[in-house]
């Protein structure tokens, strides 16, 4: 009788198998973890954007009841700052201004969050109440919220050692051809826009737990981070200044990041510390207020335009200039967004010929702004979706046929840009047809005309873009400045039985991993993908790892899994020859059964992994026992996701309300391993996107307080303001890892937001608007239609 | 939150009792505002005093002309009540858009009322319908009651304990929400009553207000034509991130034109 198996391999939309835990309330956030003999910290924060801190009194809180400890910057001399893990340089070759990031504030506060004191209790309300004790005296400055004002001349300096607030002035292509091109252009497109500031509130908020043990000088912390390794590195070799052998970090479940649990945190770095200070374990949890002031904000991008076209519409060139926000210190990545991360994107999916991009980077008294879901390339995507849109209207042709002008066509990979990627592959063609098809594009107008006649302003928008993912070559990002290699990390421990754990360096908050990279091992090696487990989050289990962020889990990280796993096959096939008397070029595996090839004999995976731990008939000569392999693999190349996104909306003209009534996604993730994940992120990443676009903006009032500082001003989508989301996926391999996979994570926020804005300005077509900020809110939309309708009158 | 006492009384009046012995004891009822405040350490009262267990405070009731809701009704209960759909349709139509389950669920109307949040729906309709609130001690009339941003002419100690709305001949309430966090951003109640028309806009400005332009034209014509060519005077309205006050003030004229084709 036949076994009849269901298909867990590559391309099974099997059920995740951490949602049980996570459904059931069971699984175990940092918050969750209690230490023996635990105490509590509160961090005392600044009110105020910008002030020099004249004293901090704290004599009559350190008395007050269940207080262990209290400390502030001038406590920590020995520590260093919060490093940035990427060095830009400006046009001239000199290296970016990087102004010292105290764990606490030495001297100066430089935005509303920016910690002063640390508490550490008996209690997190005890630590509370004695922080409201603390007397700081605050000698307030004045401040500078956003960009433009932060380079006006007179600005007050963020840092008395980067006079102006300049961080670089950094550019990328030929500024030379592209002169020469704009002059022979029959058209030019300028366009100015805003890429607006995200709060990225993950579910769950930051925390983390130092422990600290004196007898075998072991520092651990539990933090709720997307790459704990990489915390271990940053914060003991530049921070704390401890070796790897005495630091554990471990991020246990974390309840979404979308970047934000990327970056080294002052309060990481605090909590162990003082762990070591007090000799017992010290617990820190954010509030929502704390996530909102200090989590590492997106985007705050300010960008003039110009395109070049010739009397075909042909983009000749491309010249972009912006401001990058980067808050008041350089977050872990924030340096590389707005860089390597945003204008090598700028050539999107068209054939412009030649890209120059100048991005300053510019110091604020607000928080720090570092990658959120896409990390500069929805900021790349917006423009250029935008920008082209603009430029089919002004120049009079349809905007699906402009784009397909100067697509990349689909024999043209390898593609060479003009700023410095060479996609790999793609056929952007084929996406945008299938997205046109599925959104019903052709028959729009009809649907226009339905919704006027129920008094509604019906609008279509279209974006088709490219991303760069699956990051990073290790050479190529340190060339670029990069401070740290970016190869992902694979351990396959085959046990005695046949069942496998999987050791990954990269770290699933809410991806869904735990499926997914176990469908590679069912896939390869046959095993039933309810015995094999995958591993990830804690640096005392895994060699190492970079962790997850930029799509890689499944490019960089699956592909080290498959390297590991070649080696074990080809280990486990030498066991496999010695037991069947065959050599080692004849037998064959294939899922789970191992045959000398053109006989039926044959062993299986159960057998062989027995062997290699029971060596009793075993090449010992040869062979080491066990079965079990890591690899390294460092990628080739980025990946290039791409794809088309149709967005239709409909207006109330009455109250500028917009609803997104049909959101179509059409994206080249490379191969799909677990269809229902796909669907799953790009959906999440879309609703994130209509919420950059529709809903969500951090807004600071110009002496840098952030207004939209709770959930009471900061329109984080609900359920009710999203449509359903139509995904299909059409294929190109990616042709430089050996699972051709691209990655799936951030398509949705990147595509999206230029979809959404092109149907809204689309149904404002009768009002004559050129662009719409985002978000684009009821009370904005009205002012327009409103406007409109003055004009009409005058 | 700071640490409180907590009391909990079965009768009026020895809630009152607490209350008024103590200027910084707060009642709570369904604590959807109060909880957040504590939380954020917003609200130190010295007293906590649960109301949730004075059975005297509760109850929906049919009086000949007048529906009567006591200070414990939850949202979900007005929304729900087979006696507020058929008296007044408009109030059960309103506490069923009060915030999402969870506050529903909790919420009341006592404390919605007491509290006057300008960006809460209740006291739209409360000064809608010419309700009179009644305390421990007296009667107050809607339009006595409501003093501007959180005030009422409550006095300190001084316990709501019922909602007494005249039934109308038509009423109707139209709101735009906040996009953030879904409180009223501009709303507005209109009511055709015995006593003549009231229309009252909420949300828009510091507190709840009656529009007398627009009373006038309804009066004259119940229609949405009326309201439609009357614009609210953006003075003294809110402006803020979500919008201007001249958004606001125009979506009064919206949102009246909505509440007129709502009570039909």
């Amino acid at each position: 009788m036949d076994v009849v198996t269901p298909f867990e391999g590559i391309g099974a939309s099997v059920r995740r198998k951490e949602d049980l835990r996570f459904l059931s309330g069971r699984g175990q956030y940092t918050d969750d973890i209690n230490r023996p003999n635990q105490t509590y910290a509160y961090i005392l924060r600044s009110p105020h954007a910008h002030a020099r801190i004249a004293g901090i009194d704290f004599a009559a809180a350190r008395s007050m009841p269940g207080v262990v400890a209290i400390f502030t910057g001038a406590d920590m001399p020995d520590l260093g700052g919060i490093p940035c893990g990427w060095q830009i340089h400006n046009k001239d070759g000199s290296p970016m201004a990087e102004p010292m990031h105290p764990v606490l504030a030495v001297g100066k506060v430089r935005f509303v969050g920016d910690a002063v004191a640390v508490v550490i209790a008996e209690s997190r309300t005890q630590a509370k109440d004695a922080a409201e004790a603390i007397n700081v005296d605050y000698d307030v400055l004045p401040a500078v919220a956003g960009v433009e004002a932060a380079i006006a001349p007179g600005a007050p300096n963020v840092h008395d050692d980067v006079p102006g607030n300049v961080c670089y002035d950094w550019h990328i292509g030929d500024s030379a051809v592209n002169a020469t091109a704009f002059a022979g252009a029959s058209k030019v497109i300028e366009f100015d826009l805003v890429n607006n500031r995200l709060v990225p509130n993950a579910m769950e908020p930051r925390a983390a737990i130092g422990d600290f043990d004196r007898t075998t000088d072991e520092y651990t912390l539990f933090t709720t981070s997307q790459n704990p390794h990489v915390i271990r590195l940053l914060m003991g070799a530049f921070v704390l200044h401890l070796p790897e052998h005495k630091l554990r970090v471990v991020a246990p479940d974390v309840g979404g990041g979308f970047g934000s649990k990327i970056f080294h945190y002052a309060e990481e770095a605090i909590v162990t510390w003082a762990a070591g200070k007090v000799c017992r374990p010290v617990k820190w949890t954010a509030d929502r207020t704390e996530s909102f002031l200090t989590d590492a904000h997106g985007r705050d991008h300010v960008t003039k335009a110009r395109l070049a076209l010739d009397a075909n519409g042909k983009f000749l060139a491309l010249h972009v200039q912006t401001l990058a926000n980067m808050g008041a210190y350089l977050s872990t990545f924030a340096t590389s967004v707005p860089t390597y991360l945003y204008a090598t994107l700028l050539s999107g999916v068209y054939t412009t010929p030649t890209v120059y991009a100048e991005v300053k980077a510019v110091f604020t008294n607000t928080v720090p702004v570092d990658a959120y879901r896409g990390a500069g390339r929805p900021e790349a995507t917006f423009l250029l979706e935008r920008l082209v849109d603009v430029a089919a209207r002004e120049t009079g042709i349809d905007r699906v046929e402009i784009r397909r002008r100067n697509f990349i066509p689909a024999d043209a990979f390898p593609y060479q840009t003009p700023v410095a990627l060479q996609y790999d592959s793609g056929d952007y063609k084929a996406t945008l047809d299938m997205g046109l098809e599925a959104a019903g594009w052709a028959e729009f107008e009809q649907r226009r005309a339905e919704a006027k006649a129920r008094g509604k302003l019906r609008g279509i928008g279209i974006s088709t873009y490219v991303e760069a993912c699956g990051i990073a070559p290790s050479a190529v990002v340190g060339s670029l400045g990069a401070r740290a290699g970016l190869y992902e990390v694979g351990t396959i421990r085959v046990h005695p039985t046949g069942s496998v754990t999987v050791l990954t360096g990269t770290h699933s908050h809410g991806q869904g991993h735990e499926t997914t990279l176990a469908q590679l091992v069912t896939d390869r090696l046959g095993v039933p993908l309810a015995q094999v487990d995958i591993v990830h989050g804690d640096t005392a289990k895994i060699p190492f790892g970079m962790g997850t962020y930029g799509s890689r889990s499944l490019a960089v990280g699956g592909s080290a899994m498959v390297k590991a796993m070649d080696k074990i096959v080809m280990k486990a096939r030498k066991i496999a020859a010695h037991l069947m008397e065959a050599s080692v070029e004849d037998v064959e595996f294939d899922r789970g059964t191992f045959r000398v090839a053109g006989t039926d004999k044959t062993k299986s995976w159960g057998e062989i992994a027995l062997t290699a731990y029971v060596p009793h008939n075993y090449p010992i000569e040869e062979l080491e026992p066990g079965l079990d392999e890591t690899a390294f693999y460092d990628p080739k190349n980025f990946t290039y996701p791409g794809g088309c996104h149709i967005c239709e909306v409909e207006i109330e003209p009455e109250t500028g309300q917009v609803t997104v009534v049909n959101f179509t996604a059409v994206d080249d993730v490379g191969r799909v391993i677990n269809p229902m994940i796909v669907e799953g992120q790009v959906q999440g990443g879309v609703c994130q996107g209509i919420g950059q676009a529709l809903l969500e903006s951090a807004i600071y009032d110009e002496n840098g307080q952030l207004l939209s500082a709770s959930f009471m001003d900061y329109q984080m989508p609900r359920a009710e303001d999203l449509p359903p989301v139509s995904v299909a996926t059409h294929t190109t391999l990616c042709t430089h890892n050996p699972l051709g996979v691209k990655g799936c994570g951030e398509v949705g926020a990147i595509g999206s937001p230029p979809a959404v804005i092109n149907a809204v300005v689309d149904a404002l077509k009768e009002y004559g608007v050129r662009h719409i900020e985002m978000p684009a809110t009821p009370a904005k939309i009205w002012n327009i239609i409103n406007a409109g309708h003055k004009l009409a009158a005058e | 939150m700071y640490d409180f006492a907590y009391h909990k009384p079965t009768s009026v009046a020895d809630a009152v009792k607490i209350l008024s012995a103590d200027p910084d004891a707060r009642p709570i009822s369904g604590g959807q505002t109060l909880l957040p405040a504590l939380k954020h350490r917003l609200n130190k009262p010295t007293s906590v005093v649960d109301l949730s267990g004075i059975a005297e405070l509760k109850g929906i009731k049919r009086n000949g002309d007048t529906l009567v809701i006591g200070a414990l009704a939850k949202h979900v209960e007005v929304s729900n009540s087979p006696e507020v759909k058929a008296a007044i349709p408009a109030l059960a139509m309103m506490a069923g858009t009060i915030g999402d389950t969870q506050v529903r669920n909790r919420g009341t109307i006592g404390g919605s009322v007491a509290n006057n949040d300008p960006a809460a729906d209740y006291p739209s309709a409360v000064l809608g319908l010419g309700a009179t609130v009644v305390t421990d001690k007296r009667r107050i009339a809607a339009d006595d009651f409501f003093q501007g941003m959180f005030t009422t002419a409550l006095e300190p100690g001084e316990l709501l304990v019922a909602i007494e709305f005249p039934i109308p001949e038509k009423a109707g309430y139209a709101k735009m929400r906040n996009p953030a966090s879904r409180y009223v951003m501009a709303g507005v109640f209109v009511a055709k009553t015995t006593s003549g028309v009231r229309v009252v806009v909420n949300g828009a400005g510091p507190g709840v207000f009656r529009q007398a332009e627009m009373e006038k034209a309804l009066s004259a014509s119940w229609s949405e034509a009326a309201v439609a060519g009357i614009k609210q005077s953006a003075d003294g309205l809110n402006g803020d991130i979500h919008g201007s006050a001249e958004y606001r003030a125009h979506l009064v004229t919206v949102m009246a034109k909505r509440a007129v084709a709502a009570a039909g």
